[in-house]
């Protein structure tokens, strides 16, 4: 359980931003590792899903901000179907195939996009982009 | 400092003083004290003034998520309410009042309608708005800026000067693709509205997501921010406001310092605590306690802002 406000918690809190102004003020090493993973570069999203097998399948869910599986294979002219079932809506947009779904959530929580050409597509949630997952599609 | 054992005074001094040397160091003392559940972090700077710079508020509030209804808050208009007549309760008038992004939990008209007429009620000169990723969850901001966009520039972002201090909001929330983002217009227009403020002139930046990487496996920083700080080491004050986290949080880099807001919605976890940043369930008759709205005082001969968070009432 995970309550970052209760009253003793409040203190500690306090307490916590002491530490961190005092290690940033002393520690150059601190400050350079944290400006460098600010600085990683936007062509990121492609090393989580490839790192896992595509399973085949053309239905995925969503499930705790995951896409699963998070790598999917499929044959060109398949149609592919998310489901969220978290409570917090959740959305299917990708910038290499053009698919951008309305805002999944409670009685709208399907979206559906056929895929034509093969090749690998990677995509994210719009809503909270660090959720990752491809489609690699085959001939 | 009541200790039964001197050594625990020695090394309170001890860590006292290295905390002044470090402060030093960084540019500015802070002194955080908690009351009433008011956390206060003051600036105790006595370095160069800022002569131009006039003492004024304002009110930063955030993350208020209208249309959201999960067990985490059952009533998110209720909480923003209340965050509304603490802010129109304060003693001195605020010269404005700014709102750092998830107005809204699904960008409806219906939700931006809402969210613009109780905005309208807080008893202030002016109200400033950005967006936060939750106010274009199925467009690219175009529904937001319908609402809000009137007098800002790409997606939403603008600049201004008050009162002797210059403040720029951005917009990190559009075409995310793990982190927050700028985008490459929008920091061309950063570095030119910059150019043209004096170095010594305090500088306030809002953003909702952080410009610092807070929790990047959570999304939790901006990909592009490096660029846009890179503008700033010039100046002798730099504070930057954001929401998104739920969470207070302050960090100190170089003559930089950062703040998340307090939601007026409700808390997440803090990054890394639990698979994802899911809404923390609390038992109801402590939420007020997460929640909450910050006032900033520019004080003239200071060199920074000071902060004041204050919870909502129960």
């Amino acid at each position: 359980m995970s309550f970052p406000f209760s009253r003793p918690a409040a203190l500690a809190v306090v307490i916590g931003t002491l530490a961190a102004v005092g290690l940033t003020a002393c520690g150059g090493a601190t400050h350079a590792a944290t400006m460098a993973a600010a600085a990683t570069p936007q062509a990121a999203p492609a090393a989580t899903p490839a790192a896992q097998p595509a399973v085949a399948t053309s239905a995925v869910t969503i499930d705790n901000f995951s896409f699963m599986p998070a790598a999917i294979k499929v044959k060109a002219g398949t149609t592919v179907t998310w489901t969220n079932s978290d409570e917090e809506p959740h959305s299917v947009v990708s910038s290499e195939e053009p698919m951008r779904s309305k805002t999944l959530a409670g009685p709208n929580n399907t979206f559906t996009h056929t895929f034509a050409k093969p090749g690998t597509y990677h995509y994210n949630c719009g809503i909270h982009p660090f959720m990752h997952g491809s489609v690699e599609v085959t001939a | 400092m009541n200790s039964a054992n001197p050594d625990d005074a020695f090394k309170h001094e001890l860590s006292r003083r290295r905390f002044l040397r470090h402060a030093a160091w960084a540019g500015a003392a802070v002194a955080v004290t908690v009351s009433g559940g008011v956390v206060t972090s003051n600036v105790l700077h006595h370095g160069s003034s800022t002569p131009n710079a006039e003492d004024f508020s304002f009110v930063q509030i955030s993350d208020s998520h209208i249309g959201f209804t999960g067990a985490a808050n059952p009533d998110v208009t209720k909480t923003f309410q209340s965050a509304i007549d603490l802010v129109n309760a304060l003693p001195a008038r605020p010269d404005f009042v700014v709102h750092t992004g998830d107005l809204t939990h699904f960008s409806t008209n219906e939700q931006f309608d809402q969210v613009k007429q109780m905005l309208s009620t807080l008893r202030t000169g002016q109200v400033l708005v950005l967006p936060g990723e939750h106010d274009s969850t199925d467009d690219t901001g175009e529904k937001y800026r319908q609402f809000f966009g009137a007098g800002t520039q790409g997606d939403g972002w603008f600049s201004f000067d008050h009162r002797g201090a210059h403040f720029v909001a951005l917009v990190n929330t559009i075409n995310l693709q793990k982190l927050g983002h700028l985008g490459p217009e929008q920091l061309a227009w950063l570095e030119g509205d910059l150019k043209r403020v004096k170095s010594e002139t305090p500088l306030v930046v809002f953003s909702h997501i952080p410009l610092f990487a807070m929790y990047p496996d959570w999304g939790w920083g901006t990909d592009d921010a490096t660029t846009a700080l890179g503008y700033m080491p010039r100046f002798g004050s730099v504070t930057v406001l954001n929401g998104h986290v739920h969470q207070l949080m302050k960090k100190v880099e170089g003559n930089i310092t950062f703040h998340t807001a307090a939601p007026t919605a409700y808390p997440l976890p803090h990054g890394g605590d639990g698979p994802a940043p899911k809404p923390v369930v609390v038992p109801a008759a402590q939420l007020h306690q997460a929640l909450g709205i910050r006032q900033a005082h520019l004080l003239p001969g200071r060199h920074g802002l000071a902060i004041t968070d204050q919870e909502l009432p129960s």
